[in-house]
């Protein structure tokens, strides 16, 4: 991140490579309920992203060690696929996916009701079967969207978003070549109806004004993804009911 | 739960999504209050009946309740216990002194194995979600014969239908003995061809247990084993 600021990212006419305006996310489209034997499940196009997440439980907690008393505990495993990126991916846990299977964990324990079920374990699994920048937030939306269709309680969903810095302009959702050669990346967890913030993380810098405007931008964007998560969740159970 | 939809509302909610004002309103599940607004907690319907907005869910863990008839697996035998899946997060507990037999310390095993199933009744389910079962009253027993089915816990109220109307119906036609379980477990015993059509009957609710027309898609597949008879 910012250590190849002679490529150019930016377009003469203001646009960018993609053509996509400043503000402007890549295409998401949202399937829930796509494996029949998990709980609940939901798949997350992103742009070129892929991600799939499954949820299981809640479910005794195992080993006993990592049981609470007084709520549940959300495990959480991101992982993903070899054939994902171009550079084939040595399989298994690395300090990347740990860390990401940690924040995700950490912000859905903020919205889902874990004192509903002590001593108990909600099991996540993310799966990222194609990625192209922005795969933790691909991973937590659908992570979101698969604990509602497992029926899981929660006080709201979370949308997983990205904003950055490219050329010294703060820009919505950053791309493979935005993130590789860009100057900064804010992902964050949005709760699009309280307007809270579960999760939030910066790799490069960012003045306080260009923060402003990458969160601005980030909850611009909370807000559409949220609207198209609504809809996969309904379109599941809305069609053919009459 | 899914009759509620006959009420006058019949709105799909997601998580987060703020279904009404607080003032006056009682919060009833699958819904939390929040800055004087009520909130769903659950992809479902909204139901409002005498003054309390619950959502009914769409997706629900069974969450054993005292009293509940449970039809259990057992998981593990001890010398004087049984540890039982009854289809929700832990693992039920039948102790001996609660067996419908007179059972000897380190007999266990010969009155019920692993994976034999039983009729049971959740005795008492404490602050932890420790559930212990209980086998002594009327009718529970271990099934030695027939097939257990699951189905979504939060369809058997349209499985049962309105006083009990659909499962008498599909016990009718199909001659079969059914019994179904709080905990999503639904026992039949009867003839094959009973069996086989009440097991589509219960994958039709498993699939279409949430829409509109569930009523009519039975109707329809009731027609067929009526036609099949005939023949």
């Amino acid at each position: 991140m910012g250590g190849y600021g002679d490529v150019q990212l930016l377009r003469d006419d203001g646009l960018r490579l993609d053509g996509r305006k400043l503000d402007e996310s890549r295409p998401v489209s949202i399937q829930a309920g796509i494996l029949p034997a998990a709980d609940g499940s939901a798949m997350v196009t992103h742009g070129l992203n892929v991600a799939v997440a499954a949820v299981y439980g809640p479910m005794e907690a195992h080993p006993r060690k990592i049981q609470r008393q007084d709520r549940a505990v959300i495990d959480v495993r991101y992982n993903m696929a070899p054939f994902s990126t171009s550079d084939r991916i040595r399989p298994g846990f690395n300090r990347r996916s740990r860390e990401i299977s940690k924040v995700t964990a950490e912000a859905l324990e903020s919205v889902v009701l874990v004192e509903r079920f002590p001593r108990s374990k909600i099991r996540v699994e993310i799966e990222i079967l194609a990625a192209e920048a922005g795969t933790r937030c691909a991973g937590i939306t659908a992570a979101s969207v698969a604990l509602a269709d497992a029926g899981i309680p929660m006080r709201d969903m979370i949308v997983g978003v990205a904003s950055g810095k490219i050329e010294d302009t703060v820009v919505l959702d950053l791309d493979k070549a935005e993130d590789n050669y860009g100057q900064a990346d804010l992902p964050a967890g949005i709760l699009p109806n309280t307007g809270e913030i579960a999760f939030l993380q910066m790799d490069g810098d960012l003045s306080p004004e260009e923060f402003d405007l990458a969160m601005e931008y980030n909850f611009k964007a909370a807000k559409e993804i949220h609207e198209i998560m609504v809809d996969a969740l309904k379109s599941r159970y809305e069609e053919g009911d009459n | 739960m899914s009759q509620g939809r006959s009420g006058a509302e019949q709105r799909l909610v997601t998580p987060g999504m703020a279904i009404g004002p607080l003032a006056g309103m009682r919060v009833g599940s699958g819904a939390i209050s929040q800055n004087d607004e009520i909130i769903a907690t659950k992809l479902g319907w909204v139901r409002e009946l005498n003054g309390t907005i619950s959502v009914d869910p769409i997706n629900s863990p069974y969450l054993p309740r005292s009293g509940d008839l449970v039809i259990g697996t057992v998981a593990e035998v001890r010398n004087n216990l049984w540890f039982m899946n009854i289809n929700g997060s832990f693992q039920g507990l039948l102790p001996m002194s609660l067996a419908p037999w007179k059972v000897e310390f380190g007999q266990a095993r010969q009155h019920m194995d692993v994976g034999d199933s039983a009729l049971a009744r959740v005795q008492e389910v404490d602050e932890c979600h420790n559930v212990v079962l209980t086998m002594k009253g009327v009718g529970l027993r271990r099934l030695s014969q027939g097939a257990v089915v699951e189905v979504p816990v939060n369809h058997l109220d349209r499985i049962r239908g309105v006083d009990n109307a659909n499962l008498d119906r599909m016990k009718n036609i199909s001659d079969c003995r059914i019994i179904v379980g709080e905990n999503g477990r639904v026992w039949i015993d009867g003839d094959a061809d009973g069996i086989s059509w009440t097991r589509e009957a219960l994958s039709l609710a498993k699939q279409s247990g949430h829409k509109d027309n569930f009523d009519s898609i039975m109707k329809k597949h009731e027609a067929v084993f009526n036609k099949q008879g005939d023949a």
